[in-house]
């Protein structure tokens, strides 16, 4: 299964196939998840509507650390066994990540300056959110860095791997810091746990975003796959001295 | 071992005989946070309060400045390639090198450390925890750096890179650093901190020389 998709002809036929259905699942999850977290879900009893905020922040928190997760592991995979298309997911797969960190802290925002009274605090969480932010940018810079793309694949490679090292060292560090210096406000939400009715469209939310992530990495290996090809005509044509392209 | 002592009598040559790259990092320190009175003001009790933190931020700073060079001059003039080819563990080198970044860095900001500390009126009873944080920080600082440094190597804009892509792993070390300093001065132990930041040094000391040689690896294929 593993060795099957080294073949990137093969894996775009499966890619061709799968994509479709991927999308119309991400459709149908997203929009299923919106109408119950919009319209069928009861408002919090102190928080009123802004607590709908949680039905795209929370998704968006869980992708975020997924995100980096497969492009670890992603990383791991092309460092070790060389597999050709991993380099090429874990390329496309730190956009999205970095998109989807983006998204939590933004509507973490919203939702913290109608609670808590300030855009942003320096919580625990959204501290660790934001270095998490930082990874992903460094890990794209460094992708980009070179002008050989394989070696700028290998560099950023490492470089994930010793973040992922790394993350759970920031996130202890900072829970600690937050704790020492504020022991009494560490920030926490009010209202029951959660009920069925918000957890219905939570985790649709949740399934929706993962399928999400799948289409657009699908879409963006696919991109990078016809693009090394057309970098490899071009310089096969350069070599032979042909004008047109 | 006795590859890894010729690596860093090598280097220390080098950095002695060019001389003014260790002082260079020093000034650097010094003016930062000489700055910061101008900043926030020169009330005592205001720079008393931000004087661990400002101290460690500018430690921070002006060790990543010097860490581009760490591999570069090396990588430009071929040095790089006959080092990583003699029959010596690439790591080793690795680590050679990262001493005499310690050495020509981390060292000298150590030692200026307690005069910044003199002018940014911190508390008597912090210049001690100050002093041990840093000499268990700063190796560590070089550690972590050290992995950036090889991972830039032959990339455009590779200073500007490093920072972006050092400051996110040099946040514990940060935290642990200054809460050390704030304790002492609040009256706690700060035995907690500094076992934490020596934790922090023992995991660096193994896995930043691998993760570092595997870089180089890649930078001079």
């Amino acid at each position: 299964m593993f060795h099957r998709f080294a073949n990137p002809t093969r894996f775009l036929r499966f890619a061709a196939v799968v994509q479709p259905w991927i999308a119309g699942l991400t459709v149908l999850l997203i929009s299923a998840g919106l109408y119950f977290g919009l319209f069928d879900s009861p408002a919090d009893y102190q928080q009123g509507a802004t607590v709908r905020i949680m039905y795209v922040h929370v998704p968006s928190a869980w992708m975020a650390l997924f995100c980096y997760t497969s492009l670890a592991i992603a990383c791991g995979v092309a460092l070790i066994w060389k597999h050709p298309l991993a380099d090429l997911a874990a390329k496309a797969t730190a956009p999205i990540g970095a998109g989807f960190t983006f998204l939590a802290l933004v509507t973490g925002s919203l939702w913290g300056k109608p609670m808590w009274g300030a855009w942003w605090v320096w919580d625990a969480r959204l501290t660790s959110m934001l270095v998490l932010l930082f990874l992903y940018l460094g890990y794209m810079a460094l992708n980009n860095a070179f002008d050989d793309p394989a070696r700028g694949a290998k560099s950023s490679s490492i470089l994930a791997l010793v973040g992922f090292v790394n993350v759970p060292i920031i996130k202890f560090s900072v829970n600690w810091w937050n704790t020492l210096h504020q022991p009494a406000s560490v920030v926490k939400m009010g209202g029951p746990s959660i009920h069925a009715s918000m957890l219905t469209p939570l985790l649709l939310m949740g399934v929706g975003f993962t399928t999400y992530y799948l289409w657009v990495m699908l879409i963006r290996i696919r991109y990078e796959v016809t693009n090394n090809k057309i970098r490899a005509l071009q310089r096969r044509q350069a070599a032979t001295g042909e004008s047109q392209i | 071992m006795r590859g890894f002592i010729q690596i860093v009598r090598r280097d220390l040559h080098l950095a002695l005989r060019q001389g003014m790259d260790s002082l260079m990092v020093v000034a650097f320190f010094v003016i930062a946070v000489v700055l910061f009175p101008f900043g926030v003001g020169p009330e005592p009790n205001t720079l008393a309060r931000i004087a661990p933190g400002v101290i460690w931020v500018a430690a921070l700073l002006s060790s990543m400045l010097s860490l581009e060079r760490l591999f570069q001059t090396d990588f430009e003039d071929g040095s790089l390639e006959l080092l990583a080819l003699q029959p010596v563990a690439l790591e080793i080198t690795v680590m050679a090198k990262v001493s005499v970044h310690w050495l020509t860095t981390g060292l000298p900001l150590i030692i200026a450390a307690p005069l910044l500390a003199v002018l940014m009126n911190l508390p008597i009873e912090g210049f001690v925890p100050l002093i041990i944080a840093l000499s268990l920080g700063t190796p560590a600082l070089s550690l972590i750096g050290a992995i950036g440094a090889a991972l830039i190597l032959g990339s455009r804009r590779g200073g500007i890179l490093l920072s972006l892509l050092v400051l996110p792993l040099y946040i514990p070390v940060l935290i642990f650093g200054v809460s050390a300093v704030d304790a002492v001065i609040g009256g706690f132990s700060a035995k907690p901190q500094l076992l934490i930041l020596s934790g922090i040094l023992v995991a660096a000391l193994p896995l930043c020389p691998w993760a570092g040689a595997a870089a180089v690896r890649q930078g001079i294929e």
